[in-house]
């Protein structure tokens, strides 16, 4: 278990490191000039060549590189127009908003946060449990009205359900307020009524294919030997769904859940879009707009991050759901 | 829909006395899977009925300039005397009439319905596209993952790896300007071409993921049978064992893949369009038009519902399509 542990993060942390190199070649060796995206209309050459001194521009990349990762382990000195000194996880500092990049991350990452952890909830009971209900009643209206539901929710596109949600509850029916975030610690209340609707179209979407497949999962199961033999030694039905059935049946839903939650932390760029919300994703956007180097650099290896911590995360998880699976 | 009969399978159900198709009555007929398939699927009254509506909308994708002469209204033409003091369209539902079918687009005046077809050829033309080029990719490093193991199989396991690692969308986001400005200057116009192409560069790079690991897993499931070995045995060559000996037995998913990856990429591109990577504002496409619309969602919401639906329509075709075109590929699946 230990080695398992050492040797999968181990091959993580190369990861991280690849997509780190990836990123910083993609932003800081592509362009021509990064500088000139940088800084906007009114730009004099003295500005220009200030900026591009103070980010190391004209060192070799490798300087640069290994600038910027030290930055993120012990904090590193900028210069005195970006701030000065920057803490520990430095992740350098943005002329276009005119902040250190790891304060607008601490500001925007609670948001995705809230919006991604309820909405996975939600779209993980609904979807595994109508997949389960549906196989189960194999055959019945309920059956029916499951894959119906599945196949119009794969179907349909975040930006359009959440455009039709916003046109009906808050424009018309003016149920909710316009969606908003506040703080879960100041108004939980409000936190809530501001993103529930990015949590339903989510959760409506991903569900149905989460339907699909764990109803596809447990079709499966049901006819192995394994559920025939419990069923014949007298055990209970909801103890042979409930416990042997469902937990071979779920190991692929962990997987693609695993992948899912993974890349929505990362940031959900199309629903922050559609509700206007300013969260890690809608941030990404802005900064690639600006032309914002470091705080696009920060966002691409956060979500990295959140990507390949939810790989780690999937593997332990198969361990502790089906015991066949051995972590060497 | 091509189901050509696969190579070096050797299953071959036997059916006496085949209906229609036996050349002789009473004779034996030999049935590839290929051909069993095809019987499966033309009695499925779904697949009948989506795979219908696709031939439909890529008919009306191809034909989209004869549409445009009979419908009689470019896809770049304003109606600006339509549109009232604040831009937006007179009449009923964002301005429908008999001339405009689906109304007038609010601000710039240009008719929903042709641009709605303009961009079902944006779409159509991307999603395939792409779809053909990461299966290509996909196929190819699967079958050598796969087929060959050892180092190269870690390699291209761990480059699979870092490629699902990497944030698609925002990636992409940062990746278009960079390359516009690598080939164009700062205020030269990009050619709509141009965007077309990198969306398609894009998907290329991210998508081939999913088909390679199919692949790589189906091929190890094949590598150790006696048929790949009796190859091996009597000398084939690496080019001959991938494509003709394992290439064959797995052409089933690859298509279901395949078939299921295109309105990936449909969504994709819409998604891509929607968060303004790529395509420029002057190329129809569906996402753009949404994005467009949210702006007026208070005061013309029939906007959003034109574009909204059409996209829906299409990929619930093709997602009707390809599920039943696995279960006629897949006789033990169960639906």
């Amino acid at each position: 278990m230990a080695r398992f542990l050492v040797k999968r993060l181990f091959s993580a942390t190369l990861t991280l490191f690849a997509v780190s190199v990836l990123t910083f070649l993609m932003f800081f060796a592509l362009p021509r000039d990064p500088v000139t995206g940088m800084c906007p209309k009114n730009c004099n050459p003295e500005r220009l060549e200030r900026v591009r001194d103070e980010l190391g521009l004209n060192d070799p990349l490798v300087t640069q590189y290994a600038g910027y990762m030290k930055g993120i382990v012990t904090g590193r000195d900028l210069g005195s127009a970006q701030g000065g000194h920057c803490d520990a996880p430095c992740l350098g500092w943005s002329y276009v908003t005119n902040e250190a990049v790891s304060d607008t991350i601490a500001r925007v990452l609670p948001v995705t946060l809230s919006i991604v952890i309820p909405a996975a909830v939600l779209w993980l009971l609904l979807g595994v449990g109508l997949g389960m209900v549906s196989a189960l009643r194999r055959g019945t209206w309920l059956d029916r009205l499951a894959i119906g539901f599945s196949l119009t929710g794969a179907s349909l596109q975040l930006y359009f359900v959440g455009a039709v949600l916003l046109l009906v509850f808050v424009y018309n029916l003016r149920l909710l307020p316009v969606p908003s975030y506040t703080s879960i610690f100041d108004n939980p209340l409000k936190w809530a009524s501001g993103l529930v609707l990015a949590w339903i179209s989510l959760a409506f979407l991903f569900s149905a294919i989460y339907a699909r497949l764990s109803r596809a999962q447990m079709l499966e199961t049901l006819s192995e030997d394994f559920v025939r033999t419990a069923r014949a030694k007298g055990l209970a039905k909801p103890k042979v769904y409930g416990r042997h059935a469902l937990r071979a049946a779920i190991t692929p839903v962990v997987t693609i859940a695993g992948l899912d939650v993974g890349g929505a932390l990362g940031g959900t760029v199309i629903t922050e879009t559609t509700f206007g919300i300013q969260g890690l994703g809608r941030t990404a956007v802005d900064a690639v707009r600006a032309g914002d180097l470091p705080t696009i650099m920060a966002t691409v290896l956060i979500a990295a991050v959140f990507v390949v911590l939810a790989n780690v995360l999937v593997d332990l998880l198969y361990a502790a759901i089906d015991p066949r699976v051995r972590l060497r | 829909m091509s189901l050509s009969p696969a190579e070096g399978v050797a299953l071959a159900e036997i059916e006496s006395g085949g209906g229609a198709e036996a050349p002789e009555r009473g004779d034996v007929v030999g049935r590839s899977p290929g051909r069993l398939a095809w019987i499966r699927l033309r009695r499925d009254r779904t697949a009948m009925v989506s795979g219908g509506m696709l031939v439909f909308f890529m008919l009306l994708a191809l034909a989209a300039p004869l549409v445009e002469m009979l419908y009689g209204i470019g896809p770049k033409e304003q109606f600006q005397s339509l549109l009232d003091g604040f831009g937006m369209p007179l009449g009923y539902a964002g301005g429908v009439s008999g001339e405009h079918w689906f109304g007038l687009e609010p601000g710039l005046g240009r008719d929903i319905f042709i641009r709605l077809i303009y961009g079902l050829r944006t779409s159509l033309f991307i999603a395939f596209a792409a779809a053909v080029i990461t299966a290509t990719i996909g196929v190819v490093l699967g079958t050598l993952a796969g087929y060959l193991g050892g180092w190269l199989d870690a390699v291209i396991n761990w480059i699979t790896d870092l490629t699902l690692a990497m944030p698609f969308l925002v990636i992409a986001l940062a990746l278009t300007p960079t390359l516009v400005l690598r080939f164009y200057g700062e205020r030269e116009a990009v050619s709509p071409a141009f965007g077309v192409a990198v969306l398609i560069g894009v998907f290329a790079v991210f998508g081939w993921t999913s088909t390679a690991r199919l692949v790589r897993g189906q091929v190890i499931a094949l590598r150790e049978r006696e048929f790949v070995e009796a190859a091996r045995a009597s000398g084939a060559g690496l080019g001959h064992m991938l494509f003709r000996q394992l290439l064959p037995n797995i052409w089933a998913p690859i298509l279901v893949s395949f078939s299921l990856a295109v309105p990936q990429f449909i969504t994709s591109e819409a998604a891509l369009s929607f968060i303004g990577v790529g395509l420029s504002d002057e190329t129809p496409s569906f996402g753009r038009m949404i994005y467009r619309s949210l702006d007026y969602l208070q005061t013309d919401p029939a906007y959003v519902f034109f574009p909204g639906i059409a996209i829906f329509a299409l990929v619930f075709a093709f997602n009707l399509f390809g599920d039943a075109l696995r279960d006629a590929l897949d006789p033990k699946s169960s639906r």
